[in-house]
């Protein structure tokens, strides 16, 4: 009966007071650009930095395919190359661009994109910057699977992509477990992960001990994560699984920034967490085993790509499109690196990706720390 | 339908069992919001308040009994059709690491938009109104990172209120805050129910602030039921206090507003000096 107005409310509340002033054209409240269109059918909201950054991105990324394709033991002009993709080149040019350095190429571009959207995910669903497939297992499941496959069973290139996709997927879904029904935020994930980690890097050193001298110097070089003599077969691999995954990544990407708010606050707002959650996290686990399971365990890229991405764009949310160019651009400018700077080792790229990834872990580790301190 | 008082937003519970895993927190358990109500829940800690308003809110189904929103089952809607009907703001909510502050009100308008409508006039309207109402309108381009507790807070408020949902359900919106914002939150309140008829419920710690701002009061018991509900000041009285919060007290008139004020009763002491003669003078 009495809302219980307080009577003279005016001491410095002030806000509460002020009336609602009628219809006064107010600056724009939300940042972005807005487009609407179709008298109010249709409306967006596009994130003019995150754009920016996408187009830099891709710029960059086109550079660093551009000169993959052009150096090396043969050099080759930009037109040479133009006609060997439009299918009118020279014999040698063809075999060079489309059958040596194209796969190798498209396996980059996927792979960095697929591992760091992969990242990407799953920082959002664990809160963690540490929240990363490599970190928590996935990665370390695959190689058990590959290894399997190579030690135990010899089996060709393809089964072992097999082998490394069912591995991956058998970790995502113990951990998942392991955690069940408590949810995925916070540290819980990652710990657990760590966990499940090491104990498969320990099953790893088994099934090398029990190789022959051949079988181990295969799964070491398997173990390297590299993108030396990857083929069709591969790139087509990858590239279906990207060209499938990420799309349903992006689609989500929305109602993954409202998750990061909290399980509740999302839910009150119209968002059906649990059914994102599990999507997304199959999403990101397939991800992950499809980029292992082509191209080896990959360090650092899902770890820092979803990061560097974020901070490029200033975005408050995942800012997946980002961040799968900033993946992309990383493996591969990572593995132009290792082709040109140490041409007579055959350099892995995991090697590259792995020693960078190692001084950035340490650099988050020690900001983490201190940030929880403050 | 998104408009302000005119679809009648009727939300009860009907006998509900809530428990978490294993442990019961109520049974048997039976509200009713009065429409266009400032109800404010109260009782003492763990005797499932805010286990209520989650149920109410369907973030918490029931071992039994239903809720009932609008004449339908609550469980019967999908996700984003209750959070067309119903906000709530949650005890803890984060804020995205960097997002501003009108971004942030912005996203109560998720319910509203789709993958091709993500900002209609209509959008922008709601979250300028619900801004300028809550004074965090100038704030707009501020990282929430920034804010004080208070401004974050009215800031949590506005995005509720952006959502445009005839009931609004708060938890504990005055935790955490000084007693200035905390008057100053629930003035927000009081303005938005008086102001719009939206129907609000809110779970408070604080007795008087209760009695001071509810139209609606429901007193909780330990043990999950409903130690007595109506006008605040039909319904509280030394004895209910006692019995419920085992708190011995007395209730004077507010000096302010007249309404029911509770004064806890001083340790016992054989002689009790001057003490209770100088409290107020219209002891019920």
């Amino acid at each position: 009966m009495n809302p219980a107005h307080r009577t003279e409310a005016a001491d410095g509340a002030g806000p509460v007071e002020s009336p609602p002033a009628g219809g006064a054209r107010a600056p724009r409240v939300v940042s972005g650009l807005v487009v609407r269109a179709g008298g109010g059918g249709l409306s967006l909201r596009v994130p003019g930095r995150s754009m920016a950054v996408g187009v830099a991105l891709c710029a960059v990324l086109v550079t660093v395919m551009g000169v993959s394709l052009t150096t090396g033991d043969f050099e080759l002009s930009v037109t040479e190359v133009v006609r060997a993709l439009t299918g009118g080149g020279s014999p040698g040019a063809d075999f060079i661009v489309n059958t040596l350095r194209l796969p190798r190429l498209v396996t980059g571009v996927c792979v960095g994109a697929a591992l760091a959207v992969s990242g990407g995910i799953l920082q959002s669903l664990t809160g963690n910057a540490l929240g990363s497939p490599d970190v928590i297992g996935f990665t370390n499941g695959a190689a058990v699977g590959a290894l399997t496959v190579i030690i135990v069973l010899h089996g060709s290139m393809t089964q072992i992509a097999v082998g490394a996709l069912t591995g991956g997927l058998a970790t995502a879904a113990v951990v998942t477990l392991l955690i069940a029904g408590r949810g995925l935020q916070g540290f819980r994930l990652v710990v657990i992960g760590i966990g499940v980690s090491a104990f498969l890097l320990a099953v790893n050193s088994y099934l090398i001990t029990r190789a022959t001298f051949q079988e181990a110097l295969e799964a070491q070089a398997w173990l390297l994560g590299s993108l030396n003599n990857r083929g069709w077969t591969q790139a087509n691999a990858i590239a279906l699984a990207v060209v499938v995954l990420l799309p349903v990544a992006f689609a989500l990407s929305r109602r993954l920034s409202m998750v990061e708010m909290g399980d509740l606050t999302a839910t009150a707002l119209g968002v059906p967490v649990g059914r994102t959650r599990t999507v997304l996290l199959v999403v990101c686990v397939a991800l992950a085993a499809f980029a292992t399971a082509v191209a080896g365990p990959i360090w650092f890229v899902a770890l820092a790509a979803p990061q560097v991405a974020r901070r490029l764009t200033r975005s408050p949310g995942p800012a997946l499109p980002a961040t799968a160019l900033t993946g992309a651009v990383l493996l591969t400018a990572s593995d132009l690196a290792v082709q040109r700077l140490f041409t007579d080792t055959l350099l892995p790229v995991g090697a590259a990706t792995g020693t960078i990834g190692g001084l950035y872990l340490i650099w988050l580790l020690v900001t983490e720390s201190r940030k929880s301190r403050a | 339908m998104t408009g302000t008082p005119a679809p009648a937003a009727r939300l009860r519970a009907e006998n509900l069992t809530l428990s978490y895993d294993r442990r019961t927190v109520a049974t048997g358990l039976g509200v009713d919001i009065p429409d266009h109500s400032f109800t404010v829940i109260v009782g003492p800690n763990a005797c499932g308040k805010s286990t209520l308003l989650k149920a109410l809110a369907r973030m918490l189904r029931p071992k039994e009994g239903e809720v009932y929103l609008d004449g339908a089952a609550i469980a019967s809607y999908r996700t984003r059709e209750v959070a067309r009907r119903l906000g709530l703001l949650p005890q803890s909510s984060t804020a995205p690491g960097g997002i501003a502050v009108g971004d942030l009100v912005a996203r109560g308008r998720y319910p509203h938009q789709r993958l091709l409508k993500q900002w209609s006039a209509q959008d922008e309207t709601a979250v300028t109104e619900a801004m300028r109402r809550t004074g965090v309108l100038d704030l707009a381009g501020r990282p929430v990172d920034d804010l004080s507790g208070g401004q974050r807070q009215r800031v949590w408020l506005a995005m509720v209120l952006a959502q445009e949902t005839p009931v609004l359900l708060l938890d504990e919106p005055t935790t955490f805050l000084d007693i200035a914002h905390q008057v100053e939150v629930l003035d927000l309140c009081a303005e938005l129910h008086a102001g719009r008829g939206h129907t609000v419920v809110a779970v408070l710690h604080d007795l008087n602030q209760a009695c001071r701002y509810a139209t609606h009061l429901v007193v909780m018991r330990a043990g999950g039921t409903v130690a007595a509900e109506g006008d605040p000041a039909a319904v509280m009285s030394a004895g209910l206090v006692q019995d419920v919060f085992g708190l011995p007290c007395r209730i004077i008139d507010d000096p302010e507003t007249g309404t029911p004020l509770m004064v806890p009763a001083a340790p016992r002491r054989p002689a009790p000096g001057g003490d209770g003669r100088r409290l107020g003078t219209a002891v019920r």
